[in-house]
């Protein structure tokens, strides 16, 4: 675990940075610093493996303050990306990977075999390995990057704005992949970005900060977007919260009822359409697994009756949800009230 | 010139090796010697200039105003103030030469340096990275394009001054000007000038060879 105890980062020229911060990060977990520019996210991720030390208060990580470990080795247990991935223009990608193993110690071939791994794991086609990087895109270097902060198998993960300068589709993919990776490795990881859907999509903790430096407020998404603490919050986290909060409540628990017989089947019990007049309507689906109720409620949204489709992993019908069963969910989850949590992770959403 | 031809053959083949020290190709042994000797020395010493410029960005005015100064010598001026210290010898010319070296080296070097994108440098930190480590394996290795371009400048230039020491006497291939300025005779001239052209010409095609070699990265990334 790593704490924030009285964090104040105060520059030479009188700006404040960071304001008597207190945080807990906990071991594990994503923990996501959003905020506006100027609010002292980066600074804080910043002290945590001192590439800056806090003017006041004490960052301590499992128990111990960061400022009793040399500076080096302590960056070396924690995995670090950056905005432009900052890989070394001048090595292949299989030994920008190994940097962290090179500067352990490991011979060159453990190094490089351990960064072939992770190549992989990351999602990269090994073939790249030997390429330099600006033969890569914006998203692969990104990879790239996440491999590297990975190569040692540090416990912590610190990640600066790492996917802003990537195109939104590229963005989506890699934090498909970071959360894969993540209910893999459980790794402690501090991720710093300015986009609050990010944050709510990829933090199991999201800290929200003002300009100044100050704590806005602490919380797991779905209770930051059923209750921001203030009007600050409220307008960071834009419109539609209600909707957005539906993304955290997972299906399972809509009562489904029978597959009517004005539902067109094929063969294999997959949905065709609602049969309407000669022809046939749309109709929208949902997995009770594995989706939200946000897709549930989409799903009843598509057709023209107000019925969601249930369907199982093969998209075989099991049941319909009218809106009335959808409503009983909304009733019971309104306000702060969490349900079990959807993000298509069955253990995440135990948890 | 009473219809004698450009360049007399018979007069190269008899003074290109004759064991005398104006033969031509001791003359361009010298050359050779005092065309490189500055720009090795030159990096040398600009290596931890630089170095220490970048460091202390204080440093760099001053160092670069006092490069400027020299170069802006004429190197003839140099070449009488040296020959009060070091005589008619070499070093006459080795020593105004690694100064003019240093005043293409430094900023080489400088700009090399400042030229590592702060991403990388900052990742590198982060990497837990030492300072000298970082210095020797990231730093310096990402700034050899923009030192071999100095050096490509450096080099070059270095031999053709190397010739204007034949005022002293120690001009190697420009020794042959002189003799055939005297002598009202153009073979000489032409040799000489053939000569420091193809020395000028071929460093230059190694050192481009070099980069090539040592930075593939930089190569791929220009014609990217």
């Amino acid at each position: 675990m790593i704490t924030f105890e009285g964090v104040t980062k105060r520059y030479r020229d009188g700006t404040v940075a960071v304001d008597d911060l207190d945080l807990e990060v906990p071991t594990g977990a994503i923990t996501v610093f959003v905020g506006p520019s100027g609010c002292g996210k980066t600074t804080s991720l910043r002290m945590i493996n001192r590439m800056l030390d806090p003017t006041s208060g004490r960052i301590t990580l499992d128990g111990r303050d960061v400022r009793e470990i040399d500076p080096p080795t302590l960056r070396r247990g924690m995995g670090y990306v950056i905005q432009q991935a900052g890989l070394f223009p001048h090595r292949k990608i299989v030994d920008n990977v190994a940097t962290v193993p090179y500067l352990l110690g490991w011979d060159r071939k453990r190094a490089r075999a351990r960064a072939m791994e992770l190549l992989e794991r990351v999602g990269l086609d090994p073939k790249l390995a030997g390429r330099y990087p600006f033969q890569l895109s914006g998203g692969q270097q990104q990879r790239v990057g996440v491999a590297r902060a990975l190569a040692a198998d540090p416990p912590v993960l610190l990640m600066d704005e790492p996917f802003s300068a990537v195109d939104p589709v590229v963005r989506t993919s890699l934090q498909d992949e970071l959360l894969r990776l993540q209910a893999e490795l459980r790794k402690t990881i501090v991720f710093v970005t300015h986009d609050i859907d990010e944050a709510i999509k990829l933090g199991d903790t999201v800290a929200v900060l003002r300009v100044g430096g100050r704590l806005a407020q602490v919380a797991g998404p779905a209770t930051l977007l059923a209750e921001p603490a203030d009007e600050f919050v409220r307008g960071f986290l834009g419109r539609d919260r209600g909707i957005r909060r539906l993304s955290f409540i997972s299906a399972k628990e809509v009562r489904l009822g029978p597959v009517p017989p004005d539902l067109v089947l094929d063969e294999d019990g997959r949905p065709l359409g609602w049969r309407s007049g000669g022809g046939l309507a749309p109709y929208g689906t949902f997995d009770p697994e594995t989706d939200s109720l946000r897709a549930a409620l989409d799903a009843a949204l598509l057709a023209p009756n107000g019925m969601a489709i249930a369907v199982d992993g093969e998209g075989r019908a099991r049941g319909v949800a009218g809106r009335d069963a959808l409503d009983e969910l909304f009733a019971a989850y309104a306000g702060g009230a969490s349900g079990p949590r959807a993000d298509g992770d069955a253990e995440r959403a135990d948890a | 010139m009473n219809g004698e031809p450009i360049v007399r053959w018979d007069w190269v083949a008899r003074n290109w090796a004759n064991g005398s020290p104006s033969a031509i190709s001791a003359l361009l042994g010298g050359h050779v010697v005092m065309a490189f000797l500055p720009v090795v020395l030159g990096l040398a010493v600009a290596l931890p200039l630089g170095l220490a410029c970048v460091r202390w960005p204080r440093l760099y005015q001053p160092t670069a105003a006092l490069m400027n100064v020299t170069y802006s010598l004429p190197s003839l001026v140099l070449f009488s103030i040296f020959l009060s210290v070091t005589g008619l010898t070499q070093a006459t010319v080795v020593i105004p030469l690694t100064f003019f070296a240093l005043a293409v080296l430094i900023p080489a070097v400088v700009d090399g340096l400042t030229s590592v994108p702060e991403h990388v440098r900052q990742s590198a930190v982060a990497m837990g990275f030492r300072p000298v480590r970082r210095l020797l394996l990231v730093e310096l290795p990402v700034a050899v394009p923009v030192v071999l371009a100095g050096l490509r400048v450096a080099t070059v230039s270095s031999i053709s001054l190397v010739s204007l020491g034949a005022l002293i006497g120690q001009g190697g291939l420009g020794n042959l000007f002189i003799d055939g300025w005297q002598r009202q005779f153009p073979t000489p001239i032409v040799v000489g000038i053939s000569l420091v052209l193809l020395l000028a010409v071929a460093s230059d095609g190694v050192l481009v060879l070099a980069q090539r070699l040592l930075t593939p990265w930089s190569r791929a990334r220009r014609s990217a």
